[in-house]
């Protein structure tokens, strides 16, 4: 892979991936998050 | 490699936790480990942490029922956004920086779940090699994990009430029955008189796994977790990369010998298996291989005046 072409994909992915972020963000996604995160999973445990 | 060779002189040397010293890599673990399950009282109380910190998508398979997970595991969180209908914009950007900035550093460095695999390989049982034949294609399987288990089935296959399931989560993690459903179910009475089929399930594929572990180094790396297979994509281009100077490297095999995950190091050493444990750079012995961040100092570089 030349250095210029890795360079490039980098910051590409990085700026896609903090766009990606932000957008997640402003439309409070990190909450459902949150909401999900809190309560016990009982599928997760092995319950549910 | 003869099987009875591997794990009693297979080059990993002395830094990498033979004899008295405890390695670099080894208090990084350990330190990731206590960071992200750092509400210890969680399990004494059989309760889950709720602090505002779980918005926030850690970079390692670590169930958020762990009672001391401080963070949201983000498989857990892509499969409950994907259920939810919605693109997951922020998992899948958080997902993204992990992988584009670290590759797969954090399951070398900052995995409980690979702590545990590597603490049970240290176990003095004789070691398997797995069968190239059988390891090469086995090394996929993690690929459809991720697309049928995390993707499309959280995605369609929803019940009539509109209710989509983690099915990684219920039916494979092992990370969520050693983290969250053994010390749940052992500190709250009322959660073990729930116990089912799909708890004795779960537990088996517990056990089969860190059994395996002590025979094989990784195998839940190797051939299931979906979350290494996300992040293998982005190992060729990450910023953190390792680096092989041919010139320096006298190709004697220790750094081969060494990687946890058979990882072709002189061919291949930024390839998606390698989880950048930094045991191969530990062994060499004329420190051919070294680590970078940021740089491509390897690669081919346009000569001066050109574009």
């Amino acid at each position: 892979m030349t250095f210029f072409r890795l360079k490039a994909v980098r910051l590409a992915v990085l700026a896609v991936s903090l766009l990606f972020i932000g957008i997640g963000l402003a439309r409070q996604e990190h909450l459902d998050v949150m909401q999900k995160a809190v309560r016990i999973c009982l599928e997760c445990v092995g319950i549910g | 490699m003869r099987n009875d060779e591997r794990g009693k002189n297979d080059g990993r040397g002395s830094h990498y936790g033979y004899g008295n010293k405890i390695s670099f890599q080894r208090v990084v673990q350990l330190l990731s480990a206590a960071v992200i399950n750092g509400y210890a009282i969680g399990f004494a109380k059989g309760k889950i942490f709720t602090g505002k910190s779980k918005a926030f998508c850690v970079p390692v398979l670590n169930c958020y029922s762990c009672p001391g997970a401080l963070g949201a595991c983000p498989i857990g969180a892509l499969q409950a956004a994907l259920g939810g209908g919605r693109f997951p914009f922020y998992v899948l950007g958080s997902l993204m920086l992990f992988g584009i900035v670290l590759g797969r550093l954090v399951c070398g460095m900052l995995c409980p779940f690979g702590l545990v695999q590597d603490l049970l390989y240290k176990i003095p049982v004789p070691k398997w090699n797995v069968p190239k034949k059988f390891d090469e294609p086995a090394r996929y399987v993690k690929y459809v994990v991720l697309f049928v288990f995390v993707i499309v089935l959280p995605l369609f296959a929803v019940s009539e009430n509109g209710i989509s399931i983690p099915y990684f989560c219920k039916y494979v993690c092992p990370a969520g029955t050693l983290g969250g459903g053994l010390p749940l179910v052992a500190a709250n009475p009322r959660l073990r008189e729930l116990i089912g089929i799909l708890f004795d399930w779960k537990v088996a594929v517990l056990v089969l796994i860190l059994v395996s572990s002590m025979f094989v180094s990784r195998p839940f790396c190797r051939y299931l977790c979906p979350l290494g297979a996300f992040y293998s994509v982005f190992n060729r281009f990450s910023f953190y990369r390792m680096k092989l100077d041919e010139h320096e490297c006298i190709g004697c095999g220790r750094c081969e010998r060494a990687c946890p995950m058979d990882v072709e190091v002189t061919k291949d050493i930024n390839g998606p298996e390698c989880i950048r444990c930094g045991k191969c750079k530990a062994v060499c012995p004329t420190k051919a291989i070294s680590s970078e961040f940021c740089k491509q100092s390897n690669l081919v570089q346009p000569a001066r005046g050109e574009k």
